[in-house]
């Protein structure tokens, strides 16, 4: 693939940028991109001409992340999502050392961080959300409500955090 | 419309700005009366400021070249080669053998099947370059084909059988130039319609099948021309389509 040869790479900035938030780590990212790069392109012929290529990537980055995190899991012996949403405060005594939205966002379960960030971050619609996570709209709707929630208990208990507010 | 019927999906889409704009303003004044949910609407969006200044400047960052230079990845390109030579290998050995209970008419038309799958092995898996001229300029492609094949050719429209054309192709025949069309499904399952100039443009026949290695291929001959219809679906699946190719170039 050169640079101007292909629709695809004009999503490229967008999608490291989602991997650079979904995994927390600059190299982590790229190599979950280069993933999503390779599995497009190789299955490019089954991209329907005329929907929604950027939809298409990211849905394909989703299950890519899913499937190498599960991975992960059953090497770790952990398991990868929502270690009790109500339990924050007990379970994570250490959130008061939070550096920046980074850590908080590494603090919440995979599911809900992938809400957040599609939704806030990169403007997907709920809909779109909810196609490229292949989940309900009502799930869409929840794991946005808890995330938000918990990411504001997080960032409200840490001044640190805080005097990054931004003004407006 | 009362205010306190706002819900939370609804405090979420005004934040995101997903609301229409008497449902907007309806949420306004709810939070006007509700501090802690003004409260609340004013941390998400606060968070999702955060999240642009984080992260926003990766979209300026050069990207790596290890990102620029992908190749698909995939083994497919040998095995493709392999159906094809294997293709081959067995039309020259059915021919032969088919050379004794046939007559040359027959087995004419058996061997243009076989390359009209063949042509559909090679070119329906193909990423990049499926088309030479894609359904964006469909106009031109129906010209040039038929200038190249020599008479007015018409390109059947299957979107109400649920495939959309890709586009089409010039490929050598046994006699001269063929023609390809492709179409598409929305899971990405292809056909491809093989249209040639008949030797004989008298003749008519009906639907004949013939299938190998789940390649299905239904040719028809309509004095003029011939059509090959092949694909890797149901034989019903394709008679439908094919059924429904005749009916559009004999309304």
């Amino acid at each position: 693939m050169s640079d101007h040869d292909s629709p695809i790479t004009q999503h490229i900035p967008r999608l490291r940028r989602y991997a650079r938030a979904l995994t927390g780590d600059r190299s982590a990212a790229d190599d979950l991109v280069q993933d999503t790069l390779e599995r497009a392109l190789s299955r490019f012929h089954l991209w329907r001409q005329g929907s929604d290529l950027r939809a298409w990537l990211f849905t394909i980055m989703h299950n890519i992340f899913v499937n190498q995190a599960r991975a992960r899991a059953r090497h770790q012996h952990e398991t990868l999502d929502d270690p009790g949403a109500d339990g924050l405060h007990a379970r994570d005594p250490n959130w008061a050392e939070l550096r920046d939205i980074d850590d908080a966002l590494a603090r919440l379960p995979g599911e809900q961080r992938a809400v957040l960030l599609l939704v806030g971050l990169e403007q997907f619609t709920y809909e779109e959300a909810a196609r490229v996570l292949d989940i309900p709209l009502g799930t869409v709707m929840s794991r946005l409500s808890r995330g938000r929630e918990r990411l504001r208990a997080m960032l409200d208990g840490n001044p640190r955090v805080a005097t990054l507010k931004v003004v407006k | 419309m009362s205010a306190a019927l706002v819900t939370e999906a609804e405090l979420h889409a005004y934040v995101d700005g997903a609301l229409p704009a008497a449902r907007a303003a309806a949420v306004e004044g709810y939070l006007s009366g509700h501090p802690e949910d003004a409260a609340r609407v004013s941390a998400y969006r606060e968070q999702i400021a955060l999240l642009h200044r984080e992260y926003d400047a990766v979209l300026e960052d050069p990207v790596p070249a290890r990102l620029r230079t992908l190749r698909p990845r995939r083994a497919r390109p040998l095995l493709r080669y392999a159906a094809v030579i294997a293709w081959f290998a067995l039309g020259l050995a059915a021919g032969w053998q088919l050379h004794g209970y046939y007559s040359d008419r027959q087995i004419e038309s058996h061997q243009w099947a076989r390359r009209a799958a063949i042509a559909h092995v090679v070119y329906s898996p193909e990423v990049r370059h499926p088309v030479e001229v894609g359904a964006d300029q469909e106009a031109h492609l129906v010209r040039w084909l038929s200038k190249r094949l020599g008479t007015t050719l018409k390109v059947p429209h299957l979107g109400g059988l649920g495939y959309s054309l890709v586009g089409g192709r010039l490929l050598p025949g046994d006699r001269g130039p063929v023609a390809q069309f492709m179409y598409q499904d929305g899971k990405g399952q292809r056909l491809t319609l093989y249209v040639r100039v008949n030797p004989d443009d008298s003749r008519e026949t009906a639907f004949r099948f013939a299938q190998e290695r789940g390649v299905g291929v239904f040719y028809w001959l309509d004095r003029k021309l011939g059509y090959a219809l092949s694909g890797e679906v149901e034989k019903r699946e394709l008679l439908r389509i094919a059924t429904g190719v005749y009916r559009q170039l004999n309304p």
